[in-house]
Parts: C-alpha cells; structure tokens; sequence
C-alpha cells in the first residue's frame, strides 16, 4: 500500500490526458458525427511538429506555440476540410474508415519523415518531488494534473457559461433546429474541430515527456480515449473527462497489482463488461433508436 | 444482362482461372510464395466483406481470427494432429468468439462492433505473445508442417500453391452460394434498409450477428492457410494493422461486390512487389490513394466499374426507347 498515492496520482495525471483526448472525440461525434479512428496519432503527430521546430533552431516556447498552430492549421482546418467535408456525404462508417487509413497515412510519414526510433521529448513541468501529506509525489505528475485540470474546466466553462459554447451544444443536439434559431452550425463545427486540434495538441504535449516521441504510440492513446469515452458516455462531455481520470487510475493500478504483462488487458475487458451492462455508459444517457 | 454478356462472362472466369493454374507452374519460390499469400489475404477478406459489404459492419479484428486460425493450425499440426482437424476447430473457435463479441455490440450502435473488435484485436495479440506454455511467445512456433492432400504432399511450393488456390475455391463457391441464399438476400436486406428489413419480418440483429461471426470463421480458414505457407510463425503479424490492412483490401476492391476482396487483396499483397522503387513511402502513398479513393467512390474500384456499366446500360436502353418512341410516331 505504501505507493498507492502514488499510483493514484500518476493515474489521475494520465488519466486527465486522456480526458482531454476523449473530450475531443465526443465533440467531433457530437457535432460532426465523426468517429475519428485517427485520434490517437492526432496526439501523436503535434509532438513531432514541435521536435521538428525545436531541430530547426527555435527555443521550447516558441515550438510549443508554433507546434499548436500547426496543429490548429493540419488537425483541425485541413482535417476538416480535405477529409471530413468532402466524406460525410457518404455516411459515417466510410467516414470512420476513411480516419483509419488517414491514421495508418500519419504513422507512416512520422516514420518516413522524422525517425522511426522514440525520440526523448522536454517536459514543460520540472522534474523533481513533492512532500504531500508525508509522501513523495512526482512533480512531473501534479503539474500534469493541474494543467490538464485547468483545460477541462476552462472548456467546461466555455461550453456552460458562453454564448459561443451554448451555440455548440444547440449544434450537438440539433443542427437542423440550431439553424433555423439562428445559431451559424457550420461555424460551430468547424469550432469544435478547432477545439480538438487544440486538446489533442495540449495532450501531446503533456504526455510525450512521460511516453517519448514515437510514431507508433498514437495506436495505445486512441485506444484509451475511445476506451474512456465509451466508458465514461460516448455523449456526455463529463462521461468523457470521467471516463479518462477513470482509464487513467485503472491502467495504473493495473500495472502495479495485476500484471504488467496483462496492465492493457484491464482497460478492455472493462469496456466489454461497460458495453455488456451499461451500453450508454456510466454517466450517459441512453441514446433514443434513430427509425 | 445479355445472353452474350453472360457468355462473355463465363470465358472471361474460365480464362482467369486457368491462367491461375498454368502461368505460375514457372515461377520461383517468391513468386509462388506471394500468390498463395494473394489468396490467403483474399480468403480472409472475403470473410470480412460479408461482414463489412453485406452486413454493415465494421471489423477491426479480422486479424486477430487469421492469428487464432494459424496459431490452431500450428499448435495442432506440430503435435501431429491433420490440419482438417485444425481447419475445423478454427473455424468453430472463431465463429464462436464472433457470436460472443458481436452480441453485446450489436445490442448498442453499429459503430460500437468497431469499438469492441478493436479492444479484442489487442486482447489476442496479448494472449498470443504473453501465454508462453501454448503460443511459445515472442519466439513464435516453427517447422509447422505443410499437409499431404488426397495422397499428395504439398511440401513444395507449387502444389502448396494449387492447395492454396483449391481452397480459395471452395470458400468462393460456398461464398457464391451463401450470398444467393435467402440468408445472403436478407444480409443485403439489412444493409440497404435495416428499417424496411425489420419490417418485413427479419431478425436484423441475429442476421447482422451471423454475417459477422461467419465472416471471422472465414478469418480462421485463411490461419489455417497462413501457418503452414509461412511455416513460422510469432505474434507480431497479427497485430491491429493485419486487421486495418484487410479492412483496406476490402474497401479498395470494393465492399459488398462479390469479386471485391480478389481485387482488393490483389492490390495489397502485389503492388508493394512492383512498386519496390517507392520504398518506405509505399504505405504513406497507399493511404492516401485509399483516402482519395474514399472521397471519389466510397464503394471501391469495382464501384466505379459498376457506376460506369450502370450508365452505359442506361443510356442504350433510353436510346432504344428513342428509336422505338419515334417507330411509333412515324408508323401510319
């Protein structure tokens, strides 16, 4: 038991990441009716822009911005208007399929274009330790937590308490009723795909340090965000932030009590059991039968 | 279709088989090892293209079914057991974790099958690699023997290869004859309009679920191939991307057009031989050419075939009715 705060804390310090990894998949199904199959190499790809700014001579800071730019620029508008637009007319599995062969198309030109070995990534936290409550706790581990913190309730705030964030729920729910109040639903989509370039570009950042740079680590990260936003509740903003933090400790305890052989098995076998009992997820509603 | 056009048809098949059988009788090792490969691929993909093409139904686990089919038929035929015997366990494992994943899913949402094939994609690769007393782990099984079929032994490369193709065979007649099936017509039924479907009496979801573990029984068969044609085997080529590599042969041939999978599977194991200049871009190009392909025509190259013929008829059969409309406007 002697670790357990700590697993706790690395847990909850993952499992945040994944939250806004999650949140970003739900808000693009909400919304767009995409399930992006490429989320996970979404979160793998900023990383890179910013080792590849970093290598061309500019200082931490100024890759962090540039690399979220990029990814606001590629992951939101370009993904959106290259893949997404010209594909939802053909209806949602070719959409998904389509996000699958566009995951498979990043990995590859990662491995192409910068290097097919982990490259080590600057942490923006500091390393070192904490006293809490008598216990070492990772520095690393709480600045991670509080940032990921801040975004998920700034993000709550935005969608709660804003115009622009009421505009996008009324997108969410009813596009067609949104338009004829007036709410602009094709900006709002567009928002909310700019929305997720920015969570998944913060989620890399956050959690390559912790992982290292490497082409194929998007497969295990989209696998836990669709993980915790089925879990959590695939239309639900909180299922999702709940579904990661939820994730995140269960992956850690997994490793530390179960078997660090079987640690990934515990994460599915939970989805299985959720979709067997609880198909809506933990904290969503049931979704009414479209006939 | 026309009585020509049938007839066109039937040469054009009887063509492409035997140019099957007598081109590869000189080809090297490679060669004959590529095209046993071609319709092992092609097997397991038309697996997925009766869940995929004619049930609507996204697999992401296909490749895990072609590992539990191979690791069978390596763990039994190393042990001395036939590989018919591991052919049917193979496909009554697979066909039987198909029920038991697509059960729950199907309750939910289409898209959720997706979602529960890709978490027992990872879930057998783990088993594969971690459970050492049955798989040997990461040092995979060796020295799988190839079988002896009708008296002959198929150790060498090309009666390995007439083996492979006769079973590609049989699975595409049993596949022919599935789709012109009443279960066939009502797992187009339920892809066209699932709501018309269930109005008309039929069990969508049971026929959606059976669609898709017959589909991975099919998985199984083609592991059953693949083990004794590579001989060896380990865990890593059944990882996720088999399955998404599938999943592309399927969508590029043509989802839902029985010749699909040939042509699709045709593409993903031949081309990267030719196209051996490309290098390491040749996967990075390939999706893109898949997502372009998407964006034009979501069914495939066999769609664009068949949008093309579809046209064509129309505008000779409203010729015909041109000329007959003003055969009876001139007629006294």
């Amino acid at each position: 038991m002697s670790n357990l705060l700590d697993l706790l804390v690395a847990g909850l310090a993952t499992g945040a990441i994944y939250a806004l990894v999650a949140v970003g998949f739900t808000l693009l199904w909400q919304t767009s009716q995409t399930i992006n199959f490429a989320q996970g190499e979404f979160v793998m790809l900023p990383a890179f822009l910013m080792l590849a700014v970093m290598h061309a001579g500019a200082p931490f800071w100024l890759a962090i911005i540039l690399g979220i730019l990029l990814s606001l620029l590629l992951l939101g508008l370009g993904f959106k208007l290259l893949l997404v637009d010209p594909m939802l007319r053909h209806g949602v599995l070719p959409l998904a399929i389509a996000t699958m062969a566009l995951a498979i198309g990043m990995k590859e030109a990662v491995k192409q274009f910068f290097s097919a070995e982990a490259s080590p990534f600057p942490s923006i936290v500091p390393a070192g330790d904490v006293w809490i409550l008598g216990r070492v706790v990772s520095l690393q581990s709480l600045g991670v937590l509080a940032l990921a913190i801040a975004v998920v309730i700034g993000l709550t705030a935005l969608l709660n308490r804003t115009s622009i964030g009421h505009q996008m729920q009324a997108t969410a729910q009813n596009p067609t009723v949104a338009r004829i109040i007036g709410v602009p639903v094709e900006r709002m989509i567009l928002l909310t795909f700019l929305i997720n370039a920015f969570l998944v570009a913060l989620a890399s950042l956050l959690i390559t340090p912790i992982y290292l740079a490497k082409f194929s680590s998007g497969e295990v990260l989209g696998q836990a965000a669709f993980i915790a936003a089925i879990v959590g509740g695939f239309n639900q903003v909180r299922g999702a932030i709940a579904g990661g933090l939820l994730i995140g400790v269960v992956d850690n305890l997994a490793a530390a009590y179960v078997s660090t052989q079987y640690r990934a098995a515990v994460p599915l076998i939970l989805l299985i059991v959720i979709i067997l009992f609880r198909p809506q997820g933990l904290l969503g509603r049931p979704e009414e039968r479209t006939v | 279709m026309t009585a020509a056009g049938k007839y066109w048809r039937i040469a054009l098949g009887v063509a492409v088989i035997a140019a099957l059988i007598i081109v590869p009788m000189n080809f090297n090792r490679y060669g004959l090892y590529i095209l046993s490969q071609w319709t092992v691929m092609t097997i397991a993909a038309m697996g997925l293209n009766l869940t995929l093409g004619y049930a609507g139904q996204v697999s992401l686990a296909q490749g895990a079914f072609v590992g539990i089919g191979a690791y069978a038929a390596a763990i039994m035929t190393t042990q001395g057991m036939p590989l018919i015997v591991a052919l049917g366990v193979a496909i009554v494992l697979c066909f039987a974790i198909g029920w038991i994943l697509g059960y729950p899913a199907l309750r939910v949402q289409h898209h959720y099958l997706a979602f529960v094939t890709l978490a027992f994609s990872t879930l057998a690769f783990l088993v594969f690699r971690n459970e050492d007393w049955l798989t040997k782990g990461i040092y995979g099984i060796s020295n799988i023997p190839r079988p002896n079929v009708l008296g002959f032994a198929t150790n060498r490369p090309l009666p390995f290869y007439y083996f492979c193709l006769g079973s590609l065979g049989i699975v595409s007649l049993a596949m022919w004859w599935l789709i012109r099936s009443p279960w066939g017509r009502a797992f187009v039924a339920l892809r066209e309009n699932p709501v018309r479907a269930l109005s008309l009496g039929i069990d969508t979801r049971r026929y959606t679920l059976m669609a898709f573990a017959i589909g991975s029984a099919l998985g199984g068969v083609a592991g059953t191939l693949y083990a004794p044609l590579t001989q060896y085997i380990d865990p890593v080529p059944f990882n996720l991307s088999l399955s998404l590599d599938l999943l592309m042969m399927v969508i590029v041939g043509g989802s839902g057009f029985f010749f699909g999978p040939f042509l699709g599977a045709m593409i993903a194991v031949l081309l990267p031989e030719w196209l051996r200049f490309t290098q390491g871009y040749y996967l990075m190009l390939y999706a893109v050419a898949v997502m372009l392909l998407l964006i034009y025509s979501p069914t495939g190259i066999l769609g664009i075939l068949d949008r093309y013929l579809t046209e064509r008829r129309t505008k000779a059969a409203s010729a015909l009715r041109a000329v007959a409309k003003s055969r009876l406007e001139t007629a006294p």
